[in-house]
């Protein structure tokens, strides 16, 4: 709170800082210069060091070649169709996956939100596929639809020996599926942080003006929940942006599968060609700085309190 | 401060001088030991091999094991990984054939010195030798084989196809129930495996060179021609284009197939699964694509590897020349079912036992087999090429195979230059 009034302060002019002020300053610098100098040697360094990469002919298995190239690697990842074909299949799960989580996500907060008896237990129920690590969950959807050891074959409602993993367009639909399974708990754990902050008078003030159920839910809940709706759709889309053990394990990439990060892996673990895998990662950093400098703009502009203070 | 470094290093190089010191005193008579990293084979016979070559090394090294998954691509994964960042930890490496070109190329295992090289191939099939070599140098020691064979049965089929188009003639006269044949044509390493052996069988090969594209154009279009009437044929398996060693395996176990194109390991799995099909079960030579020209059956097996990071190079040679010697071979073999590399050892009674009445047959097809293009440094990359431009099968068309040898010549030409994401 205490930012917004230095700032104005600061636009009028220059006033000369207190000697308390310094030293707060001083000790605030130091506080922080651990973290920062952490963060600069996790993060910093890595990514300038893939920039770095990718602009090199740089293959472990061709230890005499090397040398800058410039951007003939990122040439090379823009002009292949399996790299579009990449940015296709993860937008469409991230897209599908997301818009199904959100509205499951609410159900499931307004539900624990509302619960009245059992709500630790609803919670706690709820909360499991998230506990579940990745991978696990990736092989237990992986094992239920395949056709040697699966139930889903047969339920009886299509053929008994239906290759769920020998097409594309079904292989997405499972992978889809587990990543709506394992993430749509977070959806609603962040939903139902934002429901918390809602001031319960307000919907008895509706209730007293003769409200309906839906009008309060679509002319209270959600303009107020729009910020913390944003923010867990940002992270969600962020992470489902990056989805690679869930096709990693379900279908290695087969049926023209691949996310961008299985790409990415193959390049860098399987064909061990560091400058095009490098190439491969920056372009996924950029693509996520771009979702995430989206989404900021949209919170920036629909927070009600941001609007307030423009 | 800078005063306190130096003290601390001169203390630090001491301690590593007495340390060092402490450590020539013990190696006299100190046991090495050595990490063979290698896929767990389940009959256990590479243990029993190294633990009777660590006894018999009179204290000098000692075999120990580190698994790799039982997957070639997911082994390799994990290997290079390694051998990238210079692990030293690695001393034997169980590699597959085609890696050969790939690992020596990048400098991650040593040539193999000129005396253990020419004891390591006496009397080694020289197909299996290509495998081992790298630009004229044996890198590898090679401990087993493998090889595919057709395999049929005698109650439907009384002499066995010579050609692929013998065999699906008589597939259709069977018809679709009892008729079909199995192959591997799913989009892994086993697609690479059927294609080479049919481009090699037609007389031509993929790669003439490390970095030169052969495919010459009649010879490469037979093949795929024969490619593409397999993948039509009615009588080819439903789950064609997913199909493996395995899925092949248990459909013809299942008693709907009458052929089938696997190695050996089939045969005693038939023996203990399906009593009555082993009875009419009969194993005959790779078809040929064309009847004037002798089949190129494909080449699999196991090569012994030594880190270029191993610390102890010289026992890890003398190692693996302790595990490639007949008596071992042979055992490989009893237990493991996996066909020696020594010609010679073939006319034992302990291998006729393996292979009762087609020790022989084995010994012919590797003889005669064609190993796949890994003198490519870049294999890993031509095996995704090939398996891009030809998976599924399906979408060959026999009466017009020109588009689909285009897109094979230019993938497999992008890929030894290595151009392009795969």
């Amino acid at each position: 709170m205490s930012a917004i009034p230095i700032g104005k302060r600061r636009r009028g002019g220059k006033p000369p800082l207190s000697d308390k002020t310094r030293a707060e300053r001083k000790l605030a610098f130091m506080l922080c210069a651990p973290a920062v100098f952490a963060m600069l040697l996790v993060t910093a360094y890595p990514i300038g060091y893939a920039i770095v990469l990718s602009v090199q002919k740089l293959d472990l298995r061709f230890p005499d070649e090397g040398g800058f190239v410039g951007l003939s690697n990122y040439k090379t990842v823009l002009t292949s169709p399996l790299w579009w074909q990449g940015v296709g299949n993860t937008a469409l799960i991230a897209v599908i996956s997301v818009a199904i989580e959100l509205v499951i996500g609410m159900g499931l907060a307004l539900v624990m939100h509302r619960a009245i008896f059992g709500r630790g237990l609803v919670r706690t129920a709820v909360l499991i596929p998230y506990g579940i690590v990745t991978v696990v969950g990736a092989f237990a959807w992986f094992f239920a639809f395949d056709p040697s050891s699966g139930f889903v074959d047969h339920l009886g409602i299509w053929s008994p020996d239906k290759a769920w993993f020998g097409s594309h367009g079904s292989s997405l639909a499972v992978i889809i599926m587990a990543e709506v399974w394992k993430t749509t708990p977070f959806m609603a754990l962040l939903l139902l942080a934002g429901l918390a902050t809602i001031d319960e008078g307000l919907y008895e003030a509706a209730r007293v003006d003769g409200a309906t159920a839906w009008q309060r839910f679509s002319r209270i809940t959600l303009p107020l929940l729009k910020p913390a709706l944003l923010v867990a759709l940002l992270f969600r889309t962020l992470d489902a942006f990056r989805v690679f053990d869930s096709i990693f394990v379900m279908t290695r990439g087969s049926e023209n599968t691949e996310s961008v990060s299985i790409i990415g892996y193959d390049q860098l673990i399987s064909r061990l060609n560091l400058g095009l895998g490098s190439a491969v990662s920056v372009l996924i950093f950029v693509l996520v700085l771009l979702i995430a400098f989206i989404f900021v703009k949209l919170l920036g502009t629909s927070s009600p309190v941001g609007q307030g203070e423009r | 401060m800078r005063r306190g470094a130096i003290v601390g290093l001169g203390l630090l190089a001491a301690m590593a001088l007495a340390l060092s010191a402490c450590g020539d005193d013990g190696s006299g008579n100190a046991r090495v030991t050595l990490k063979w990293f290698i896929f767990n084979e389940p009959s256990g016979a590479p243990q029993k091999i190294a633990d009777r070559c660590s006894a018999q090394s009179h204290g000098a090294y000692d075999i120990r094991f580190e698994y790799l998954p039982s997957q070639a691509d997911q082994q390799r994964e994990q290997l290079v990984r390694r051998l990238g960042a210079e692990d030293s930890s690695l001393d034997l490496i169980g590699m597959d054939v085609v890696w050969t070109g790939e690992f020596a190329n990048a400098g991650w295992i040593r040539p193999v010195p000129a005396a253990t090289a020419a004891a390591v191939s006496k009397d080694v099939f020289p197909s299996v030798l290509k495998t081992a070599t790298f630009k004229g140098r044996l890198y590898t020691v090679p401990i087993w084989s493998n090889t595919q064979l057709l395999w049929y049965r005698k109650d439907r089929a009384p002499t066995p196809p010579k050609t692929w188009e013998q065999m699906l003639a008589m597939a259709a006269k069977i018809g679709p129930a009892k008729g079909r044949f199995q192959v591997q044509a799913n989009r892994y390493e086993g697609l690479v495996v059927l294609v080479n052996q049919l481009i090699e069988s037609a007389g031509t090969a993929v790669l003439s060179g490390p970095t030169q594209v052969e495919l010459a154009k009649p010879q490469t279009e037979r093949a795929l021609q024969v490619l593409g009437e397999l993948s039509h044929s009615p009588e080819a398996a439903a789950n064609l284009t997913t199909s493996t060693e395995d899925t092949a395996r248990l459909a013809f176990e299942g008693g709907n197939s009458t052929f089938m194109i696997n190695y050996p390991y089939v045969y005693p799995s038939a023996k203990a699964d399906v009593p009555a099909i082993f009875k009419v079960l009969g194993a005959a030579k790779l078809p040929q694509v064309d009847a004037d020209k002798p089949s190129k059956p494909p080449i699999g097996g196991i090569n012994i590897g030594v880190s270029a990071y191993s610390k102890h190079p010289a026992e890890a040679f003398a190692a693996a020349r302790c595990l490639v010697k007949p008596q071992n071979q042979i055992e490989v073999a009893q237990l493991g079912g996996l066909p020696p590399v020594r010609s010679d050892l073939y006319d034992r009674p302990q291998i006729e036992k393996t292979y009762p009445g087609f020790a022989n047959l084995i010994r012919s097809s590797i003889e005669d087999a064609a190993p796949r293009p890994s003198i490519s440094p870049a294999y890993q990359d031509l095996s995704l090429a090939i398996q891009e431009a030809l998976h599924p099968t399906t979408g060959i068309d026999p009466k017009n195979v020109g588009p689909t040898y285009d897109r094979l010549h230019d993938y497999v030409e992008k890929a030894v230059k290595r151009e392009g994401l795969l």
